[in-house]
């Protein structure tokens, strides 16, 4: 067969289809796009080398750059996000990044470079971010990849990237191994408090305060689930085997949680441990009320913005549900009327009202999408006017970031060549539903250097 | 004949200056599209020439992935090795399977082999030791031996390598008498068994034959990917590889080359088209797209695209000729009974 006929008889049967299923203007633009999407050059880093020489010497020595996605006045950045799928409430976190380079652009970008942010949904499959990311490295030329999120598609694509040198900064998950390992994988940085790190100040809590416990644990059967599992087992050390009673694991997309949390309820167990993205945690909260069961119940904080809190109690029909929910923190809270008043939360109710109207602000993870791209402009800021991503690694390897203003008071974000554990405070928190908000339940709590991996 | 031979080597052509002209992402896009052509081509053997259907050829696919994956990752084989081993496996089960469906017509058939798409993912998942379960298995990337082919290059090159020996063997195959065979059952079973055509042994080749397709066009997927999970190969791949048969061409060779380019193409295309439009638009565009050509087809274009550009080819080359094509299967020279 002849290809080029066949291209022709795609173009065409698309456009027939296309004019019957959509309305108005859509026809002309059929037979323009696949042209289009054909003709875009991979020569993105070819022309600045061109340009330099001819132009002033001095103005080039300023803003230079040698990677691909870095041009005199842009940047490229890129990420695969769960826009849709079993994880797609985390979508909202890269809007808000966005929101918060748009901000930044229109305040004269970084170093003179406008911030462009693209990021794909993979719906939390890494089968779709492989391709996905191959795609912004190989065809969007991205400079950088920035808040990629998923601990089991991140992983799936850490050889890739590392492999390709592209820095893969800021990943959007808290699995232990990205910041543990980075001697294999230098060219990969999380940001946020490991899960490890977070199991360690529950049990360190729990055996203080309820010694006597009787745990039982869902977790989500994968990496993201078994890391907070093993940090839950190593942190109650010699106890693990007493206090937990019952662990049940369950897969992405699982559609419900009832038989799990029928056995837990069944095996015992006074305290449960939710270790769930939003939607399944909701389910797992909503499923032990409907069994009439009320346990102390610890949620991961990757699952604990107040809105989806809201959304258990409500499906629930019950308070108690939710009331007492314990958890960790270490963003400042959007939710909390008290701290309306402080800058950070001032600048993110701006932000959020400008370039992201239709998120919700009390939902945390908004400001904490916008407290990973404060650090991203931070360390683009740092790596100055001679862009390279080896100057960016540089700077996230050194970072030591006191004044982000969107975490919590006194929280840093600090790596260096040998430690690469960003933020390690956290603050206990408890959720209290005659304030529809959490009450701090403890001072920042770090653990650096008390993780132990593997 | 000889404009056709001319007609194979301007696509020759074309397919060879694929990799030196478009950038590396494309050339892995058209190669996906090589891809999910020989799996079209292994479909197409089994429904088109055996009439036999499947709605489980994505399991295949996955255990030919699997297999390259297991071969690689867990016994370090070299990866050019794993696809004929990908074959071996997946014609085996085929085969083994091909002895059951044989057995089962029509709605049944097409029941059972929805099971095995349905369930074989699930069963994959379940073997963590063996196929990694949530977690697959990465492969390191695939490193071109030739300096002077970048690796992308030298992957395209040898999808089309293969897929031009498996549309060669497909043609002889379907030429000789297990292709004549294969049209008799097709077209009348009670026919071809009085014949002395032995029905069974020929459905069950159809399959073997049609999952070892299915098993290299996986097997190529997860070194294209360098990353198998059991869920790249959803329930849903079967039904794309359906509709790519049936709107490329059923019956024909050339509508697997067109039906893989289109399940390549098509959803992407579709979903850059509808963006600008409306986002919930675009993300709903590959499977609308889908149902919408597959309508057109069947309503107005029994023998798909492959079909169509055939009439036209005729009517512009061969005016002597009617513009009907010898090779579907309203031009049987049985009608089938309908026992």
């Amino acid at each position: 067969m002849n290809t080029s006929v066949v291209r022709v008889a795609i173009a065409a049967v698309m456009s027939i289809a296309l004019a019957a299923c959509s309305s108005g203007g859509a026809p002309p633009a059929a037979t323009g796009a696949p042209a289009a999407a054909a003709t875009t050059a991979p020569a993105a880093a070819t022309t600045k080398p061109a340009a330099a020489p001819t132009t002033a010497p001095a103005a080039a020595a300023n803003l230079t750059a040698s990677d691909s996605g870095v041009t005199k006045d842009s940047i490229l950045i890129g990420a695969t996000v769960p826009l849709s799928g079993p994880a797609a409430a985390y979508g909202t976190i890269a809007k808000a990044s966005d929101a918060y380079f748009h901000y930044v652009n229109d305040n004269g970008g970084v170093n003179g470079r406008q911030l462009s942010y693209k990021y794909l949904d993979d719906a939390y499959n890494p089968a779709q971010t492989v391709p996905l990311t191959k795609q912004l490295v190989e065809q969007e030329q991205v400079f950088l990849t920035f808040g990629g999120l998923g601990t089991q598609s991140q992983t799936s694509v850490r050889d890739y990237l590392n492999g390709k040198k592209v820095p893969q900064v800021i990943v959007a998950t808290g699995a232990t191994t990205f910041a543990a390992e980075f001697d294999k994988f230098p060219y990969t940085f999380g940001w946020q408090p490991v899960y490890q790190g977070e199991s360690l100040i529950y049990a360190q809590y729990i055996q203080k305060n309820s010694p006597n416990a009787k745990i039982g644990v869902i977790y989500q059967n994968d990496d993201y689930g078994q890391d907070y599992l093993d940090g839950l087992t190593k942190g109650l050390g010699s106890k693990a085997d007493e206090m937990i009673v019952d662990k049940e694991p369950n897969d992405v997309g699982a559609p419900d949680l009832n038989s799990q949390i029928l056995k837990l309820k069944n095996s015992g167990a006074d305290t449960l441990f939710v270790f769930e993205t939003p939607s399944p945690a909701i389910k797992a909260l909503v499923a032990a009320s409907q069994a009439g069961w009320h346990p102390t119940i610890y949620l991961n904080s990757v699952s604990n913005p107040v809105p989806y809190i809201q959304a258990a109690q409500k499906a629930a029909g019950d308070d108690a549900a939710v009331n007492g929910i314990i958890t960790v923190a270490y963003l400042k809270d959007p939710a909390d009327p008290g701290q309306a008043s402080d800058q950070g939360i001032q600048l993110y109710n701006q932000v959020m009202s400008k370039y992201y109207p239709d998120g919700k602000p009390q939902d945390a993870f908004n400001i904490y999408g916008m407290a990973t791209a404060w650090s991203l402009v931070d360390v683009l800021k740092k790596a100055g006017p001679n862009l390279t991503r080896q100057a960016v690694m540089d700077q996230m390897a050194n970072l030591n970031e006191v004044d982000n203003p969107f975490l919590y008071p006194g929280v840093v974000v600090k790596n260096s060549p040998s430690d690469h554990y960003s933020i390690t405070q956290e603050y206990l928190a408890k959720y209290d539903t005659s304030a529809n908000d959490y009450k701090p339940l403890s001072q920042t709590i770090d653990v650096r250097g008390q993780i132990k991996f593997p | 004949m000889r404009a056709n031979l001319a007609l194979l080597a301007v696509a020759l052509v074309i397919a060879l200056a694929v990799p030196f002209v478009a950038s590396g992402f494309q050339t892995l896009e058209v190669a996906y599209a090589l891809i999910f052509a020989i799996a079209i081509l292994g479909l197409n053997v089994l429904t088109g020439y055996s009439g036999q259907i499947s709605l489980g050829h994505s399991a295949f696919v996955a255990i030919g992935a699997f297999t390259t994956a297991i071969g690689v990752h867990t016994l370090r084989m070299p990866y050019l090795a794993t696809i004929p081993l990908a074959a071996l496996v997946c014609g085996l089960l085929g085969f083994g399977i091909g002895l059951a469906a044989g057995r089962l017509e029509g709605i049944y058939l097409g029941l059972a082999t929805f099971a095995l798409g349905v369930a074989t993912p699930d069963l994959l998942k379940k073997q963590t030791s063996l196929t990694g379960g949530v977690k697959g298995i990465s492969l390191p990337p695939l490193t071109s031996p030739i300096a002077a082919l970048s690796d992308d290059q030298f992957f395209y090159l040898l999808c089309l390598v293969i897929a031009a020996a498996l549309f060669v063997l497909a043609v002889n195959i379907l030429g000789d008498r297990t292709g004549r065979a294969w049209r008799a059952v097709r077209d009348a079973e009670l026919a071809a068994a009085a014949f002395g055509i032995n029905v069974g042994y020929y459905k069950t080749l159809a399959f073997a034959l049609s999952a070892a397709y299915a098993g290299v066009a996986g097997a190529l997927y997860g070194l294209a990917t360098a990353f198998v999970s059991t869920d790249a190969f959803p329930f849903q791949l079967s039904i794309a590889l359906l509709v790519g048969a049936v709107v490329g061409g059923i019956g024909t060779i050339g509508g697997a080359v067109i039906g893989g380019l289109l399940t390549e193409f098509l959803p992407i295309y579709a979903q850059q088209l509808l963006l600008p439009i409306s986002k919930d638009l675009a993300n709903a565009a590959p499977g609308a797209v889908q149902g919408i050509l597959l309508l057109v087809v069947l309503g107005l274009a029994r023998g798909g695209i492959a079909g169509v550009l055939s009439d036209i080819y005729r009517r512009l080359f061969e005016p002597g000729s009617s513009g009907a094509r010898p090779e579907t299967a309203t031009e049987s020279a049985v009608t089938p009974s309908p026992v």
